[in-house]
Formats: C-alpha cells, sequence, structure tokens
C-alpha cells in the first residue's frame, strides 16, 4: 500500500454542468499526487461515452444564472418549452468556451493521462442495456464491493 | 523577476487548467529547474500556493504584472 493521499468519488449526474466537478477535483487531486478513482453510477455513466453529447437543464434549478434577465421573461413553465433545453446547453457551452473553462472531453483525457482510474457500475450498464462498446478505453466495470475496497482506504470521498 | 529555465503562458486558462498544465510542464523539467508561469485567472494566486505547499515544489516568487499573475516554481 502506498502513502499517496487518496481520494475516491463518486460521480452520479450525467448532465453537463454536473460532469465537471468530478473531473475537475480528480484531475487536479492527481496533480497534487493524490491516487484518484471515479466510480461512475447511473446517469453518471454518460460522463464515460466517447461521444459526450451531455445538456444542461435549466428545470427545476432556481440557482441556475439566467443570461439577458430570461427568467423574468419566461416563468417556470416557461423553461420546459421545447428547444430551451437545447439552447441553454448551447448558450452554456459558448459561456465556458469564452472563459477558458477546459474542454469536458480534454478533462478527461487529462485524468487519464494522469492515471485516474475511471470505474463505471457494471449493475447501471445491465441496467439501462447500455452498450460499452460506446464507452471510453481504459475503463474498469466493476461493483460496490470495488469502489469500498479503495474508498476504504481513501483521505477523501466524496459524493457527486 | 529571476532567471527561470522554462515558461509557461496559460493566459485565458481557467481552473483547473493552469495547475494542470504547470504539473504537466514541471514532469518534463529536472529537479532544481525553475518554471516561470503566465496566469489570468486571479484563482491561480492561491492555487498555485497551495499546489507548492501540496506538491513540495517550491514557489519562489508570485506577482501581479500588469493584470496578469506571474510566478517563479523550482521543481523539487
Amino acid at each position: 500500500m502506498s502513502d499517496e493521499k487518496k481520494l475516491a468519488i463518486i460521480a452520479t449526474k450525467g448532465s453537463l454542468d454536473w460532469a465537471y466537478p468530478p473531473f475537475i477535483l480528480a484531475s487536479t487531486a492527481a496533480a497534487l499526487g493524490y491516487e484518484t478513482e471515479i466510480f461512475f453510477t447511473f446517469y453518471g455513466l454518460q460522463l464515460l461515452k466517447k461521444d459526450l453529447d451531455l445538456e444542461v437543464t435549466p428545470l427545476g434549478n432556481p440557482g441556475m444564472p439566467m443570461p439577458m434577465g430570461m427568467d423574468k421573461w419566461f416563468p417556470v413553465v416557461g423553461l420546459a418549452l421545447p428547444g430551451m433545453q437545447g439552447m441553454m446547453t448551447s448558450m452554456m457551452k459558448k459561456k465556458m468556451a469564452s472563459k477558458g473553462v477546459a474542454d469536458l472531453a480534454e478533462l478527461r483525457e487529462l485524468c487519464q493521462e494522469a492515471e485516474v482510474k475511471l470505474i463505471a457500475c457494471q449493475m447501471t450498464v445491465d441496467l439501462f442495456e447500455m452498450n460499452t462498446s460506446e464507452f471510453i478505453d481504459g475503463i474498469e466495470y466493476a461493483g460496490a464491493a470495488r469502489f469500498f475496497e479503495f474508498a476504504g482506504n481513501s483521505d477523501i470521498c466524496l459524493y457527486i | 523577476m529571476a532567471d527561470f529555465d522554462q515558461e509557461l503562458d496559460a493566459s485565458g486558462l481557467n481552473c483547473p487548467l493552469p495547475i494542470l498544465r504547470a504539473k504537466k510542464t514541471l514532469n518534463g523539467m529536472e529537479s532544481g529547474k525553475v518554471l516561470h508561469i503566465i496566469a489570468t485567472d486571479p484563482g491561480s494566486v492561491k492555487d498555485f500556493e497551495a499546489f507548492a505547499n501540496q506538491t513540495g515544489n517550491e514557489l519562489m516568487e508570485s506577482k501581479e504584472v500588469g493584470g496578469k499573475f506571474e510566478f517563479l516554481i523550482k521543481k523539487a
């Protein structure tokens, strides 16, 4: 067993905004010398797809800053209009690019380069009948016991 | 600013990219060599301090020059 610090993360969400915290924290931890593993379960498995087609939704999210005072013009029900999610997603992507926020695929690659272990929940893969050929290479498929093997010895453990 | 051996321009990049790029560049450098980093992310001031504290690489200098943040880090 090494004396490196360890970070264990469970990634459970599959939207564009929630895709960032696991990869930002994991890549940074790796740069600081942490041994890091991310266990992807349920919607978090979307973050392992080769084609990262993630969206952000303003629905049910009163904390989301809306551009151009849109929240005043569109009451909650307006946010459910067809096309709204696509529009918010494209605005969010533009904003991120203009602010120099890393591209998700790039952050994920940096994680893999830094030997962050990415583990896909086998149960979720089976449950949603996901096609593993759609996932990136270099990931492990395992269950909860595999997570605890690492998390049990971790210094930091996050559920995202 | 003191002499340095290598330079990294992380201008326009946001957290955590300046740290990740710096780490990658330091990986390719020999112990004792100095990396000069330029960043525009205001968060990088505290982040490079924390990076140095946790990795053992020495933060020799940290200053703001014309709205940009400059750092000198000596590889451990």
